[in-house]
């Protein structure tokens, strides 16, 4: 186990080292670099002061040497500058980070706890008008548009009847404080997480059926009846924790989209969070927050990767015991 | 008083089923510590009688008619909740797969645990002591061990020693055990035979046992009942059915049983230049053990085979599971690649075959596959089956198709069956079709693995005789890999007894089913169930 995890760690920091390197050339692959274009946009062309501004951004080293101080500075937790906003990109993400998690882990966890409870619900009564209208709707938000959704979600909830705020991270002007400040954040989080989480409710509600039916016609789960133990008793602990395999990859997957999965959201609901941090910086030419953002995104993918593969580990024996 | 009574017992099947009743009108009365067999072939009906009185019909049937009185009530006006009192307390019950009987996620103690908190019975700590008390009285090694097991980390004989420890937590007053042997191996089934006999015997149970292999029946039974398409032809005591069957149906299922002996006909001479050659090939194989270091498993599955087969003679790989036998076939067919050896073929080292050499060489062996229902591509007419290997090889299609009927033919089918698919035809049907593909690119030699295993006894036997006649009318050169030694008895001229990768014996069929040299070989031949019973019939029909 150790020694997976060990394997895994060291895996995982490769990949992240050759993604700052393909990040690195990523910038240097776009024409002109940085100094260059802000001094466009100024519309400086004063040598001495692009010389001055490669010299404090580094521009003027060697390719290999940059690459080196690109690098070093992620390691220290350096991931450059903003020159849009004149802070550093590291204060930027990790004064957004915080929203987006919010959003996308509550969003994670209603998807993940609604969508297995529908799912084993529809699948203990196959074919009942409980299973037939939990599929329908599963279907339904499944192939809804998000966007759309959450538009539509603003419009009913907070435009026309108004018992939800449309928009924001919390009461503008309100200096709302301790619980207060926290009953009002999580009022603002209801629209833009349910939104978000539909769509995978619906795909946990899909695989969770699909899956327990399954489960239900294998052996064991005749063993099972023949112990004389009670339905309930052998859906929970029998046919769920079987069926529930699936579900985890499915659950790790997304997981890997906590951090860029909300750009549509954000957006939307106008939340001050990594998404709508990238769709403004690509819309601005912000490189250093773009890769910053990618790198952030792709070591969580990474870390989730790991823990869904434990959690693998933890619930099934054939994989703890044999590896 | 009988312990248990079946009377007119009829369970109806769903509309548009081929017949309208599963089990029809079916009476039977089961004994205190008796063992009752009930035969059939698939389809018969005899495993939903099982469940039946386990109250655990599939969705969508039911008993139409009858009762099943036990202890005094009517089961089959039991209540659900009623019954669930009665399962795994009073009515225990077994299963034919061992392997996907058991939880794969919950550690075997627990799932027998489980059994007494069902009906609410002892302390946990109590329940975990009868467990460890169970698992002994079963038989298992280290009954704490075990215990904490999952079941993928045991053999198949030791989880089916779970689920009868399962099975018998509660003292039971009836087991049933639907095909308990019919997934192990001969020397394991003998054990578990074994040990079911004691334990009845113990514990006074009524056991209705259900199997299809005769040669069980007679080694176990007290009485017998067999059933043909959900009707019971005849029951009464074992020897009375075996020895003197009354109905032609449970002659002809006797008569199915294929004799323990070897062929008599003259097998070929060896020659200097035998159609194959296999020269110390191996095979191992490896898993886990990561790139950080770790220690892989390693397997041999094959450690220096090396025999030779001439034209026209038929050799038999026989073994337990684990022995290497299917590997080496998959070898010889290059579905596997080997580590080392060489496999010449006229000649030629199959085994050293690459890219479009080996796609044209393919053809020269050809596979007969175990399991008819999935070696055929369902949704693809038999027609195309049986051509589509011929032009692949440059065959015109029109030639191609009359070589397909024409072989369709030879098997017993008609050339109609051309334009059908797979689901219509029955399992024997099926592997008379997977003969014909193998026989229509005319190769020079056929590797049949476990060819007739899956099939039912009586169906068997007609397969076991055309294989026998085409093997005389078109001189074929076979390797039949078999567990069943006297499948093999009755098709093979050589014999090679395969133990953990190696051979451990050769020789003649014909003696070594009579006069094995091995220890292993032996324990083979004494392990199969029903040998008495072949004695003493064949002194009967004297």
């Amino acid at each position: 186990m150790a020694r997976f995890i060990l394997g895994r760690l060291v895996k995982a920091a490769l990949t992240l080292l050759a993604i700052l390197v393909l990040n690195f050339f990523l910038i240097h692959a776009a024409p002109g670099d940085p100094a260059m274009i802000m001094m466009a946009e100024t519309g400086s062309s004063d040598p001495q002061v692009l010389a001055d501004m490669r010299a404090r951004f580094g521009l003027d080293q060697s390719l290999p040497m940059q690459l080196a101080l690109y690098i070093k500075g992620y390691l220290t937790l350096d991931m450059g500058w903003s020159f849009r906003r004149d802070v550093p990109v590291f204060d930027l993400i990790a004064d957004r980070l915080p929203a987006t998690l919010l959003l996308t882990m509550t969003a994670f966890a209603i998807s993940l706890g609604l969508g297995v409870l529908a799912g084993a619900l529809a699948a203990r009564r196959q074919g009942g008008w409980g299973d037939t209208i939990i599929s329908t709707v599963a279907l339904l938000f499944y192939a809804t548009p998000l966007f759309w959704m959450a538009l539509m979600a603003s419009l009913l909830f907070s435009v026309g009847l108004g018992w939800l705020p449309g928009f924001g991270y919390e009461t503008v002007g309100a200096n709302y404080t301790g619980l207060a400040r926290m009953g009002d954040i999580a009022l603002h989080l209801i629209l833009p997480a349910t939104t978000l989480g539909l769509f995978f409710t619906a795909v946990y509600a899909r695989m969770t059926r699909a899956s327990m039916l399954e489960v239900n016609r294998l052996d064991f789960v005749k063993t099972a009846r023949a112990k004389g133990l009670r339905p309930s008793v052998i859906t929970r602990r029998h046919v769920l924790r079987n069926a529930l395999l699936p579900i985890i990859t499915l659950a790790g997957l997304q997981a890997g989209q906590l951090v860029g999965g909300a750009v549509l959201t954000e957006t939307v609901f106008a939340w001050p969070g990594i998404g709508r941090l990238m769709f403004e910086a690509i819309a601005q030419r912000d490189y250093n927050i773009i890769l910053g953002v990618f790198f952030v995104s792709a070591a969580l993918v990474l870390l989730f990767n790991l823990i869904t593969d434990l959690l693998y580990m933890v619930v099934d024996p054939r994989i703890r015991l044999q590896s | 008083m009988s312990l248990l009574s079946v009377t007119n017992l009829t369970i109806a099947l769903p509309k548009g089923a081929d017949r309208p009743h599963a089990v029809k009108d079916i009476s039977f009365d089961l004994n205190h510590g008796e063992m009752l067999c009930i035969v059939g072939e698939s389809g018969s009906g005899k495993s939903m009688s099982a469940n039946a009185v386990m109250g655990l019909l599939a969705e969508g049937l039911s008993v139409a008619r009858g009762s099943i009185t036990f202890d005094g009530q009517d089961l089959v006006r039991l209540s659900e909740a009623q019954m669930r009192t009665l399962r795994g307390r009073r009515i225990g019950m077994i299963f034919q797969e061992p392997l996907t009987a058991l939880n794969p996620l919950m550690p075997v103690g627990r799932q027998i645990e489980e059994v007494f908190e069902a009906h609410g019975m002892l302390t946990p700590a109590a329940r975990r002591d009868r467990v460890i008390d169970l698992l002994t009285e079963v038989g298992l090694p280290d009954p704490s061990a075990s215990a904490r097991a999952y079941p993928f980390q045991m053999s198949g004989g030791q989880r089916q020693r779970v689920v009868i420890a399962m099975a018998l937590a509660l003292e039971p007053a009836i087991l049933i055990a639907d095909e308990p042997t019919t997934a192990l191996d001969v020397t394991t089934q003998a054990q578990i035979l074994r040990l079911l006999d004691d334990l009845r015997r113990r514990h006074d149970m009524g056991v209705v046992f259900i199997t299809h292999d005769l040669g069980v029946v007679a080694d176990i039974a007290d009485r017998v009942l067999v059933m043909q398409s959900g009707v019971i032809v005849e029951q009464g005591a074992a020897s009375d059915v075996l020895l003197r069957p009354q109905h032609p149906y449970t002659q002809a299922l006797l008569d199915a049983i294929p004799q323990l002996k070897g062929m008599t006909d003259d097998a070929p001479v060896p020659t200097a230049a035998p159609l194959l050659q296999v020269k110390g090939l191996h095979k191992q194989f490896r898993s886990g053990g990561g790139w950080l270091g770790g220690k892989p498993r390693v397997v041999t599955a094959l450690d220096d085979i090396s025999f030779d087969l001439q034209a026209g003679e038929t050799i038999g790989i026989v073994g337990e599971s684990g022995s290497g036998k299917s590997t080496l076939g998959r070898a010889i067919v290059r579905l596997q690649d080997v580590d080392r050896g060489q496999v010449l073929l006229n000649g030629r080292d199959m085994a050293a075959l690459r890219g479009e050499a080996l796609r044209h060489d393919r053809k020269r062996v050809q596979m007969i596959f175990q399991d008819p229902y999935s070696s055929l591509p369902p949704r693809q007419s038999i027609g195309k089956t049986l051509t589509e290997g011929q032009v692949a090889h440059g065959t015109p299609i029109a030639q191609a198709r009359d070589r397909a009927a024409a072989i369709l033919d030879r098997v017993g089918l008609d050339a109609g069956s051309m334009s059908r698919f797979p689901h219509e035809f029955s399992g024997g049907q099926r592997q008379r079709i997977g003969i014909a593909r193998a026989l229509v690119l005319d190769p020079e030699l056929i590797v049949a693995d476990e060819a007739v295993s899956a099939l039912d006894v009586s169906v068997q036997a007609q397969v076991l005789d055309l294989l026998a006649g085409l093997k005389r009318d078109l001189n074929l050169s076979m390797l039949f890999i078999t567990h069943d030694l006297r499948v093999a008895g009755q098709i093979c001229d050589w014999l090679i007894v395969m133990q953990k990768g190696r051979i451990v014996e050769t020789g003649d069929a014909a003696r070594i089913l009579n006069m094995p040299s091995s220890d292993y070989a032996r324990g083979l031949l004494a392990a199969l169930p029903g040998r008495d019973f072949e004695t003493a019939r064949a002194a009967a029909r004297v």
